[in-house]
């Protein structure tokens, strides 16, 4: 198992003489500089397996956790099509939390305590899940802005200087590529319906909109880990510029919809071809990461029902593996 | 004792060609262990440089679908269009969806 004996080199690394040790990380830092990708035997400074534990895990989080304001909707989706399609999209979704909990066990972190570290709250996930979904116009949102969001932060991550993380990346974004279609084409009903469905579909925008942008992380001058991540090639956009590339991408398919961005400062720069946007309420982003959010204590109870309530599932499968490898 | 020399067991070779790559299976061959398997497997499969790294595993540890059981095993996943991005209607006007 990956798990086991990975960490050796790395724990002997901290009593290396610090010429053998700087030795080590100008080899890693070149290794990355030449774009060559990084495995999980190779010697790595003890912060990069840090950042990317870090990293990884929280993106497993998040996934998991997505599951649920969407799992919302499942018993109340409008039409049996619409039904098997979020039924997907959630089992989508548990896959891709269980690729990435595993990209992240090469790194010598075991499942439990990823999982403990979720449940006690000591690890983060995405601001984005702790909003409610009140109407299904939401769901349409969510795969639309939501996803589109996830996307465009996970497309540079295919690339990423850690091949496990990179490769269950590709695999990742490849399944996600219907997720934002139907969120879209949800938006593209509503906005055909009713007067009272195209107030739904603007009023899902309105509430989905802001916290979209706080998906990408506090700006560049506030963000304490994207320097280090971009000289190892984790990262390789900072947030504000892919911001950027979702705010210009995006607004075009609101106006398409006939949906108005609740941003009154949101113009089009000639200059810089690009949208300025309005300033981003960041005590709410720190509020909500730091659990008080509308729907934190819900989303956690949730994972540690499920947790609690499965306990009896796992102890019965290890009962009858042990079982049935007594009578062989 | 000769017996046991001519039963050495079977093991799968895996080879990530470069960094990066996952491993891949090319093959397999008989060794005594691990240890013998992972040397062999350098001298059988990557004369020529065909690898970074190899994985070795016992064949007897490998657990397979049964080929005679595909369709129904498979089944499952054989409807559900929805899965593809495809299947979902989007103007050819909208951009970057």
């Amino acid at each position: 198992m990956y798990t086991q004996g990975l960490d050796a080199l790395g724990d002997e690394s901290l009593h290396l003489p610090e010429e053998e040790l700087a030795e080590l990380e100008a080899h890693f830092q070149a290794k990355i500089d030449a774009d060559e990708k990084i495995e999980p035997k190779d010697w790595m400074p003890a912060a990069y397996r840090m950042t990317l534990i870090r990293q990884i895990s929280q993106h497993a989080h998040s996934e998991i956790v997505g599951m649920l304001p969407e799992g919302n909707w499942i018993s109340r989706a409008p039409s049996l099509k619409r039904k098997c399609v979020i039924i997907a999209k959630v089992q989508d979704e548990g896959g891709h939390g269980a690729y990435l909990y595993s990209a992240a066990e090469t790194l010598g972190i075991s499942r439990e305590q990823m999982i403990e570290q979720l449940l006690t709250g000591q690890a983060k996930y995405s601001s984005i899940f702790n909003y409610p979904t009140p109407s299904w116009a939401d769901i349409g949102a969510i795969g639309w802005l939501v996803d589109g969001a996830a996307i465009m932060n996970q497309i540079p991550l295919c690339r990423c200087s850690y091949g496990p993380y990179a490769r269950a990346m590709v695999r990742i974004c490849k399944e996600e590529s219907f997720h934002q279609r139907q969120g879209f084409e949800i938006m593209i009903r509503l906005c055909e319906g009713s007067t009272a469905q195209k107030r739904m579909a603007q009023e899902a925008l309105d509430r989905w909109w802001w916290p979209s942008l706080m998906m990408f992380g506090p700006d560049d001058a506030n963000s304490k880990h994207t320097g280090q991540s971009m000289r190892w090639k984790i990262k390789r956009f900072t947030n504000d510029e892919l911001r950027q590339k979702f705010v210009d991408v995006t607004v075009p398919q609101a106006e398409f919809l006939g949906l108005e961005v609740p941003d009154d400062a949101l113009v089009w720069n000639e200059e810089t071809e690009h949208y300025n946007f309005g300033p981003i309420d960041w005590d709410e982003f720190q509020r909500v990461l730091a659990g008080h959010g509308p729907c934190n204590q819900e989303r956690i109870r949730a994972r540690i029902d499920a947790h609690e309530s499965g306990a009896w599932v796992r102890e019965a499968a290890l009962a009858n593996a042990a079982k049935q490898s007594k009578n062989l | 004792m000769s017996d046991e020399r001519q039963h050495w067991p079977l093991f799968e070779v895996f080879i990530r060609a470069r960094a990066g790559l996952e491993h891949k299976h090319v093959g397999s061959l008989h060794a005594v262990d691990a240890k013998m398997a992972l040397e062999h497997a350098r001298d059988v499969y990557t004369r020529r440089m065909e690898g970074v790294s190899l994985w070795v595993v016992r064949s007897a540890d490998i657990t397979a679908s049964d080929p005679d059981d595909a369709d129904a095993f498979f089944e499952p996943a054989k409807d559900k269009i929805y899965r593809h991005p495809t299947f979902y209607e989007i103007p050819d006007e909208v951009k970057n969806i």
